[in-house]
């Protein structure tokens, strides 16, 4: 037994092993998400009819909504069974910096929600008849949003984390947000099908990801200091 | 309010001046001072409601007080934070234990982030010493509450922290457990900590006048 002082790194890996675990051992968390992503957009083609045209012209924009819905779904999770349970209390009062802790857990829910809903769009896509030039530019810009979905949603949860029914009031805070990453994503999968250039989407969509990632864990920190207050 | 203050200032680990916390409200404490040295155990006292818990999470740094400062070796806590948390160990009315995870997890996981590292046989022999010796690999959401707050209080028997801030730890732990609980109160104390707990019993195996008391009256408005 010996007293050290952990790396940062260690502790990253250390919250992040943690939140891995637990849910591959609730898989519920993973698995309710991606069904719920899946269902949104198969319900579209039912609604709106199969032709092809009318799909692929509307099928960033249903992927992408689906994409923020399901995100929303999951975020409650984020931080919630800690606080009821008492470990986050444990982990704010631990010696290490809180937005470590916090990025670890955010970088966690990514792995867990944001992943699964890239690996499975491509399959949507052709449903949908999504344009065939437009792929690349639904990955990329899956890649780069779905980190700033979990990020910003952190915020609004560690806000909500304190209120018994903080759902909607989480939704409706956390929402707005998300309208930039909505309104670049789809702008660049549109581009991308007439075949122009959607770099500039793209280093739109960059840099609110760095932008958020640097800033959201030290706004989730002090957020969750006010909630445990 | 009555408040004993110990004479010695210059050892004083913990101290907190003019404290005063509203809470919906209502006036629960008001211009609290004191100050806690090596060698104390300190039992908060008062009805329910009269604010030990959140003397108990103020003193942590866990709330804000509404007014009055909190020092760890004279230093503010808001100022000193890393060296403040390595050096207290605060276990609240929640256990922190997940579910999802064993017995063994839980403390191995709460061990590190605290800064503590052991081996699986080190985890072993401390849940054996909260007689949790046979459920290392139960996930602790097929263990009762009792055994939860075990695995919370395993914790004790390694920390390394001078500051332990315990509100009701005796909670669903029973005779023998309270009894090894207050050995190990003594031992911490013996060797330069202090403890600062809230209960509704009393402690046996301490003579009355070992246990400083800060007594919480509410006084309404």
């Amino acid at each position: 037994m010996s007293v050290a002082n952990l790396s940062y790194r260690a502790v990253f890996s250390l919250v992040l092993k943690r939140d891995l675990t637990i849910a591959m051992r609730h898989k519920d968390d993973i698995i309710n998400p991606l069904l719920f992503f899946v269902i949104v957009v198969t319900l579209f083609p039912l609604g709106i009819g199969p032709e092809a045209q009318t799909l692929s012209r509307i099928a960033p924009g249903i992927i992408w909504v689906a994409a923020l819905l399901s995100t929303l779904l999951s975020l409650d999770r984020l931080f919630k069974s800690d606080h009821s349970d008492g470990s986050l209390e444990q982990m704010l009062l631990s010696p290490h910096p809180v937005f470590i802790l916090v990025l670890a857990k955010i970088v966690a829910h990514w792995l867990i929600t944001g992943l699964p809903l890239i690996l499975i769009a491509p399959l949507l896509a052709v449903l949908l008849h999504l344009n065939e030039q437009s792929y690349t530019a639904l990955i990329l810009t899956l890649l780069l949003g779905t980190p700033v979905l979990s990020l910003l949603g952190a915020i609004g949860v560690a806000l909500t984390v304190g209120i018994k029914k903080g759902g909607v009031l989480l939704s409706l805070l956390v929402l707005p947000l998300y309208i930039p990453v909505l309104i670049f994503a789809t702008s660049a999968i549109d581009t991308a099908s007439l075949g122009l250039p959607y770099s500039g989407q793209l280093a739109i969509i960059a840099a609110l990801f760095f932008g958020s990632l640097t800033l959201a864990p030290f706004a989730v920190g002090a957020a969750l200091k006010v909630s445990t207050n | 309010m009555s408040v004993n203050l110990a004479a010695n200032t210059e050892s004083a680990l913990i101290s907190a001046s003019n404290l005063t916390c509203i809470r919906e409200e209502r006036l629960l404490f008001d211009q609290l001072a004191f100050e806690i040295s090596a060698g104390d155990i300190v039992q908060v006292e008062g009805p329910n409601g009269s604010g030990k818990t959140s003397l108990l999470r103020i003193l942590a740094g866990l709330s804000q007080p509404y007014e009055g400062e909190i020092y760890y070796k004279k230093q503010l806590i808001t100022q000193s934070r890393e060296e403040f948390h390595q050096n207290l160990l605060y276990l609240g009315h929640l256990p922190g234990v997940k579910g999802e995870m064993s017995a063994e997890e839980n403390l191995n996981f709460n061990l590190t982030l605290h800064g503590l590292h052991n081996n699986a046989d080190e985890i072993e022999e401390t849940l054996s010493l909260v007689n949790l010796a046979g459920f290392e690999d139960s996930l602790a959401s097929h263990l009762s509450a009792g055994q939860h707050r075990r695995i919370s209080l395993a914790r004790l028997y390694k920390s390394s922290a001078k500051i332990w801030i315990l509100d009701e730890p005796f909670t669903a732990i029973d005779k023998q457990g309270v009894h090894s609980l207050e050995q190990l109160f003594k031992e911490h104390i013996k060797q330069g900590g202090c403890v600062i707990l809230t209960t509704h019993q009393d402690l046996l195996t301490f003579s009355p006048s070992q246990v400083r008391k800060i007594t919480l009256d509410y006084m309404g408005e």
